[in-house]
């Protein structure tokens, strides 16, 4: 079951990632993104990026890293077999580069129960090695009661 | 494409419209490039055991997608400061019934357009449409098929990305 009270917890840090070159060109070519900057050095750098730039939602890959800890989190019993992903939200103070080496950290934000189960929101705070925020990524899961299963 | 110019930017002109295709082999890529490996994106057992009726696209994968028509619009990736979207129906991603596993089957459309303009803080509002597009069922012969209309279906909702020029 889920613990409402598990809401407002932070979980520890999770380990840096340092954002490649090629995984910024793998990420771009998977999702169909075909701006120039994310794949040329050269393009990116006419636009005053100091490198490649990261697609949008590239920080997803960050922040599931840090969403780890919730779903490794017995105490909040969330049941991940049931999980369905309602929302997703990225807000940048600063573009993603190549280059970066950024830390995460989940805040479980938000357990509002409803009959057929909880709406639950994460928020990943992510920042850069000297401590300045660069994105926060907001995922809001729908986590289906185990006696409504099928 | 010539960068907009913001003072030029009003609330409801077009930014402009692609389409993009799914198949099998882009899920794996996205699993891959994104670290999702959850088996409803690649096991259609799988997918069925957990009530789906086969194996569907990451909601990330389909919101990833869309957004490169703001980013190529905008001019600068990095001009997108925020970009957020619902996940409201599942975009199947059947298996090609013969021959590569890179055969699309399934067909989005994306259409954006300038939902609100923030003079004081030079952002645009994009609101994204993105819709699925699949053959509407019919009793006609194969020849008639093609003038058919695809039956659309919105995959996201509050599809938004906010530009700062």
């Amino acid at each position: 079951m889920i613990n409402p009270d598990r809401q407002g917890h932070q979980y520890p840090p999770a380990a840096p990632y340092q954002v490649s070159r090629e995984a910024i060109r793998e990420f771009a070519l998977a999702v169909q993104a075909e701006h120039p900057a994310h794949h040329d050095l050269d393009a990116a750098q006419a636009l005053g990026h100091h490198d490649l730039v990261a697609p949008p939602s590239f920080a997803v890959i960050i922040a599931q890293r840090a969403e780890a800890a919730v779903v490794n989190d017995d105490e909040a019993g969330i049941d991940f077999s049931r999980v369905v992903h309602a929302e997703e939200r990225f807000t940048h103070h600063s573009p993603i580069l190549a280059g970066d080496t950024l830390s995460s950290q989940v805040t479980l934000e938000r357990i509002r129960t409803m009959g057929a189960g909880a709406m639950v929101t994460t928020v990943v705070q992510i920042s850069a090695e000297d401590g300045a925020a660069r994105s926060t990524v907001t995922s809001t899961l729908l986590v289906r009661n185990e006696e409504d299963a099928a | 494409m010539s960068t907009p110019v913001f003072e030029d930017l009003q609330k409801g002109q077009q930014i402009g419209t692609r389409e993009l295709s799914f198949s099998r082999a882009d899920l794996i890529r996205y699993a891959a490039a994104s670290g999702d490996h959850n088996p409803i994106h690649w096991n259609d057992r799988f997918a069925r055991e957990v009530g789906l009726d086969g194996v569907i696209a990451h909601g990330m994968l389909t919101m990833g997608s869309a957004v490169d028509l703001v980013s190529v619009w905008a001019g600068d990736p990095g001009a997108v400061v925020d970009y957020q979207s619902r996940f409201t129906k599942p975009v199947p991603v059947p298996d090609a019934a013969s021959g590569s596993p890179e055969t699309a089957t399934a067909r989005l459309q994306i259409s954006g357009k300038i939902g609100a303009v923030d003079a004081q803080q030079r952002r645009v509002r994009v609101d994204l449409s993105v819709e699925l597009l699949t053959e509407a069922a019919t009793e006609a012969g194969p020849d008639q098929q093609s003038h058919q209309e695809p039956v659309r279906t919105k995959v996201l909702a509050k599809s938004q990305a906010l530009v700062q020029f």
